[in-house]
C-alpha cells in the first residue's frame, strides 16, 4: 500500500516534467534516425543471385539455412536402407581469381541423404565424410552428431549407412563393412511415403579468418563412392544406375559458390561415382559467409542511441532531487529509503522498456521495408527470436535504465554519472561491434562490461559445424542473449545495492 | 495520535567532522499555542528540525512526533507537516504539479492540492512553473505542502524568510490560528522580533542545546530589563534613598541614573519621601528581541573561544 503511493508519486514526478516526457519520445526518434542512416545504401552486387534477393531458405524449425548442393538421387517409398562406401574426398580452393589449387574446406561434406523433396529447406537425414571433422551425422540443419574420425582413403574407406523407418532414419557408420556403430537416429515427422535418396556432395565457400571481419573464396569438393546398396522395400525397382543427377537451390547458395570452370556433377567410376559438388546444406550463420545480408539486430543499430537519451532522463530523475535539496521533501513524505528507490527504479525501468519495445517494433518492419528497397537479403529466424529481440531491446534498455539511476544516486552528480554509463556501456558496445579493437579484446569487453546486454539483440545464430568468423564486428558476442543480458543484469543490481546502502547510510 | 500532536527532542546529539552541530537538545513542543524556536545561525535550529524529520541521524537522543519516530509514521504528511527549505523545488515543474505527487505520496485526492493553494492565496499561480517564483512565493508554496496532509502538528524552518510585511502578517495570523484550533505549531527564526506577537512559548537555542524554554509572559516578567531612568539635579542622594529601599541603581550620566527593582510608582513614593528632587522619569519596557539578547549574550560569548559554527 506504502509502496503504491511512493510509486504513484514517483509517476507524477516523471510525467510532469515536459523534458523527461519528450525525452523518452526523443530516444525512439533518434533510434529510427541511425537505423535510416544505416540502412541508406543500395546492394550493388544483388543482380548477382539468382535467387529473390529477400529470401532465404527456411528450415524446419524456421532458421534461415542453406540447401545447396549436388544430388544424385531416386525417388523411392516406403521403409528401406543406403549402404555406400567412401574411398575419397578431395577438392580444390580458388583463392585468386583464374587459379585453382587442390585443398578443401573443414565442412565440406559428401555422403548419403534421406530428404523429403527436393525443395529447399524441406527434412532430411544425411551420413557423410567431411573436410576435417571425420565422420557425421546430420539432420534438419542443426542437428550434428559425430562418428568415425579421420579422412576417408583408397586404404581406409568410410562405410555410411541410413534406415529409414516410418518418420524414423537412423544412421550407421564402420570403418570395415562388418561390424556397425548406431550414430544416431532422427525423427522426421514431416517425411512422406516417398524420399528422395541418394548420394551428395556439398563444400562451403573457404572462410579467412584473419581480419575481424574475414572474407570467403570459392570451394568445389568431391566424393568418390563405391557401390550404392539398397535394401528393403527400397531394393525393390532401384535402378542406381539410372540415378539423376542436380543442383539442389539451382547454385551454390549464399556460402558457398563454384570455381571458375568447375560445376556440379557426377561420373560413373567402376561399379561407383563421384560426385562433386559446392554449397553447403547448414543453417545460415553471419559474417563473411552470409554475404551483403542484413539481420535483425542490424535494424537495432539505433539502440545505443535511445540508450545515451534514456541515460541521461534516469540519471536526472535522481540528481534533481540532490542539486535542489527536493531529496529532503522527497523523503519527508516517503521516510523508507529503499522503497523511493524502488519506485523510482520501477518508473525508470517501465519506461525504458516501452521505449525499447516501441523502437523494436518500429525498427524492424521499417528495416525490412528498407531491405527490400534496396535489394539486400533480410537474414530469417524464428518468430521466437524476432520476438526474443524485441522484448530484449525493452529488456536491455530497462536494465542500463535503472544501472543509470542506481549511479546517480550513488554519484548524486548528473555529468559524472551520465559519463559513467556511456563509458561503461555505450562505449564498449561501439568499439566491439564496430571491429575498431582486435576480436579478442572485443570479445572480453562484451564479457565483462554492461556493454555484454547487448547480446540480447542478437538473431545471428551460432552454429560449432558451420564456420564463419564468429566475432562481435561480425555480429557474434561472446555470451549467450541470456547471458549477456544476465551480466548487465549482475552490474546493475550491484549499482542499485550500493545506492540502497548509501541511502540509508548517509543523511538527507 | 490526533489527541497528543507533541513534537519530542530528548538529549539529541550530532556531530559534523569538528563541529558539535547538536549538544544535548531536549524540549517538547505542546499543541494549542506557537512555539518559537530561536537562536543565532549555526545554533542547531535546521538540524534539530532535519533529526525530527528523520533526514539526519542523530549521534545520541531520539526525536518523536506524537510519540512515534518520523520515519515509522505511516503517511507522515497526515502526522507532521513541514518545510525546510522552500527553495527545495524542481523549476520546471508546476506548483500544482508539485503538491500533486506530494498528495499522491500520502494517499490524498488531487482536490487537497487545490484546496491548500487557495489557502496560501497561490491558487492564480497553481500552473506556472515553480521555478519562475519569488522567494515569497516559494514560501507560500512551501506552506501549502506543509498544510496539505491537514496535520495536527507543523514544523516551519525561517517561513517568514523572503515575505513582504503583508506576508508577515498573513504567516502570523495563520499560525496564531492553527494554534487555535489544537495544533502544534513550532516555528524557528533567527530574528525574535519576527515572533512578537505570534508566540506564546518559546524555545530559545545556541551552541546545539537550549538556552531557554519557557512562556512569552514569563520570560518578559523576570528580565532585568525593566528598568526606569531617572534625571536628578541629586544623583547621590537618589542613589542613597532607592538603594535603601532595594533597588540597584547604575549611574549614567552627570544628573541621570537607572534604577531597576523597583516599579516607577515606587521610586516616586522613595525619593518623595527622602525629600529627593527629580526632574524627569522615564520607564522602559522590555522586548522580545532585549530579552533574547539577554539570553543569547552567554551563547554568543561562549561560541567566541569555540570555532565556526555551521550555519
Amino acid at each position: 500500500m506504502r509502496g503504491l503511493r511512493v510509486l504513484h508519486a514517483e509517476w507524477t514526478k516523471f510525467r510532469t516534467i515536459r523534458g523527461w516526457v519528450l525525452g523518452a519520445v526523443g530516444a525512439i526518434l533518434a533510434s529510427v534516425l541511425f537505423l535510416l542512416a544505416g540502412t541508406a545504401s543500395t546492394n550493388q552486387s544483388s543482380t548477382q543471385h539468382t535467387q529473390d534477393a529477400a529470401t532465404l531458405p527456411v528450415g524446419p524449425g524456421g532458421e534461415a539455412v542453406n540447401d545447396s548442393f549436388y544430388f544424385m538421387h531416386e525417388a523411392l517409398t516406403g521403409d528401406g536402407s543406403i549402404t555406400v562406401t567412401v574411398t575419397a574426398l578431395t577438392g580444390v580452393l580458388a583463392q585468386e581469381p583464374g587459379h585453382t589449387s587442390p585443398g578443401i574446406t573443414p565442412w565440406a561434406k559428401s555422403g548419403i541423404l534421406v530428404k523429403q523433396s527436393l525443395e529447399q529447406g524441406s527434412q532430411y537425414a544425411a551420413m557423410m565424410v567431411t573436410g576435417a571433422h571425420g565422420v557425421r551425422m546430420q539432420d534438419d540443419f542443426t542437428h550434428d552428431r559425430a562418428g568415425l574420425p579421420g579422412r576417408p582413403s583408397a586404404a581406409s574407406p568410410r562405410w555410411l549407412r541410413l534406415v529409414r523407418a516410418g518418420s524414423t532414419v537412423t544412421g550407421y557408420d564402420s570403418a570395415d563393412g562388418v561390424h556397425w556403430t548406431e550414430i544416431g537416429s532422427a525423427r522426421l515427422a514431416g517425411l512422406p511415403a516417398t524420399v528422395q535418396v541418394g548420394l551428395f556432395t556439398s563444400s562451403p565457400a573457404a572462410v579467412q579468418t584473419s581480419g575481424s571481419r574475414g572474407g570467403t573464396s570459392p570451394a568445389v569438393a568431391t566424393g568418390t563412392f563405391g557401390h550404392a546398396a539398397l535394401g528393403g522395400p527400397w531394393a525393390r525397382g532401384s535402378r542406381p544406375d539410372r540415378w539423376q543427377g542436380v543442383q539442389v537451390g539451382g547454385d551454390a547458395g549464399t556460402s558457398g559458390s563454384y570455381a571458375e570452370n568447375t560445376s556440379g556433377a557426377h561420373t560413373q567410376t567402376g561399379s561407383g561415382f563421384s560426385v562433386t559438388g559446392a554449397g553447403d546444406i547448414a543453417p545460415v550463420v553471419g559474417g563473411p559467409t552470409l554475404g551483403p545480408a542484413y539481420a535483425i539486430e542490424n535494424f537495432l543499430v539505433g539502440t545505443f542511441a535511445a540508450l545515451i537519451v534514456l541515460t541521461v532522463v534516469a540519471v536526472q530523475f535522481v540528481t534533481t532531487e540532490y542539486r535542489r535539496g527536493l531529496i529532503g521533501t522527497t523523503l519527508a513524505a516517503a521516510p523508507g529509503r529503499e522503497r523511493v528507490l524502488a519506485a523510482k527504479t520501477a518508473v525508470v525501468v517501465t519506461v525504458a522498456f516501452a521505449v525499447g519495445v516501441v523502437v523494436a517494433a518500429i525498427s524492424i518492419p521499417l528495416g525490412r521495408q528498407r531491405a527490400h528497397a534496396t535489394h539486400f537479403l533480410v537474414f530469417t529466424v524464428p518468430r521466437a527470436v524476432e520476438l526474443r529481440a524485441t522484448l530484449g531491446t525493452g529488456l536491455l534498455l530497462a536494465a542500463t535504465a535503472a544501472l543509470s539511476l542506481a549511479l546517480g544516486a550513488v554519484l548524486r552528480r548528473s555529468a559524472t554519472a551520465i559519463t559513467a554509463v556511456v563509458v561503461t556501456t555505450v562505449l564498449p558496445y561501439l568499439l566491439a561491434v564496430s571491429g575498431v579493437l582486435p576480436a579478442p579484446l572485443a570479445q572480453w569487453l562484451l564479457r565483462l562490461t554492461p556493454a555484454a546486454g547487448f547480446a540480447v539483440q542478437q538473431t545471428l545464430p551460432h552454429y560449432a559445424h558451420v564456420l564463419t568468423v564468429y566475432t562481435p564486428a561480425s555480429g557474434y558476442f561472446p555470451l549467450s542473449p541470456w547471458g549477456g543480458y544476465a551480466v548487465l543484469s549482475g552490474w546493475t543490481m550491484l549499482a542499485l545495492a550500493a545506492a540502497t546502502l548509501l541511502l540509508r547510510r548517509r543523511d538527507g | 495520535m490526533k489527541d497528543d500532536p507533541r513534537i519530542e527532542v530528548e538529549g539529541l546529539r550530532k556531530r559534523f567532522g569538528a563541529t558539535q552541530a547538536l549538544n544535548g537538545m531536549t524540549f517538547t513542543v505542546r499543541p494549542g499555542r506557537v512555539t518559537g524556536f530561536v537562536g543565532p545561525n549555526g545554533a542547531g535550529k535546521s538540524t534539530t528540525m532535519r533529526v525530527v524529520l528523520g533526514l539526519d541521524a542523530p549521534d545520541q537522543g531520539r526525536a518523536l512526533v506524537g510519540g512515534q519516530p518520523y520515519r515509522t509514521l505511516g503517511s507522515p504528511l497526515r502526522h507532521l507537516g513541514s518545510l525546510l527549505d522552500a527553495g527545495a523545488l524542481q523549476p520546471s515543474r508546476s506548483a500544482r504539479n508539485h503538491l500533486l505527487w506530494l498528495a499522491h505520496s500520502q494517499g490524498l485526492p488531487a482536490s487537497r492540492a487545490d484546496r491548500v493553494l487557495e489557502q496560501v492565496g497561490l491558487a492564480e499561480a497553481a500552473r506556472r512553473r515553480a521555478g519562475g517564483f519569488s522567494l515569497g512565493m516559494r514560501q507560500r508554496l512551501g506552506i501549502a505542502a506543509a498544510l496539505l496532509g491537514d496535520p495536527p502538528a507543523l514544523m516551519l524552518d525561517e517561513p517568514f524568510n523572503g515575505l513582504d510585511p503583508e506576508g508577515i502578517l498573513w504567516i502570523r495570523s495563520l499560525l496564531s490560528s492553527l494554534a487555535a484550533h489544537g495544533r502544534t505549531v513550532l516555528v524557528s527564526s533567527h530574528l525574535m522580533s519576527e515572533l512578537q506577537d505570534v508566540a506564546g512559548h518559546l524555545i530559545v537555542v545556541g551552541r546545539g542545546r537550549v538556552v531557554a524554554d519557557t512562556g512569552v509572559p514569563e520570560l518578559l516578567a523576570t528580565l532585568s530589563a525593566n528598568r526606569v531612568t531617572l534625571r536628578t539635579s541629586a544623583p547621590v542622594a537618589a542613589t542613597e534613598a532607592l538603594a535603601r529601599a532595594g533597588a540597584i541603581v547604575h549611574a549614567k550620566g552627570a544628573d541621570t541614573v537607572s534604577v531597576s527593582g523597583l516599579t516607577g510608582e515606587a521610586i516616586v513614593t522613595v525619593l518623595n519621601a527622602g525629600g529627593v528632587p527629580f526632574a524627569e522619569l522615564a520607564t522602559h519596557r522590555a522586548t522580545l528581541e532585549e530579552a533574547y539578547l539577554e539570553l543569547t549574550r552567554d551563547a554568543v560569548q561562549y561560541r567566541g573561544d569555540g570555532g565556526e559554527e555551521t550555519a
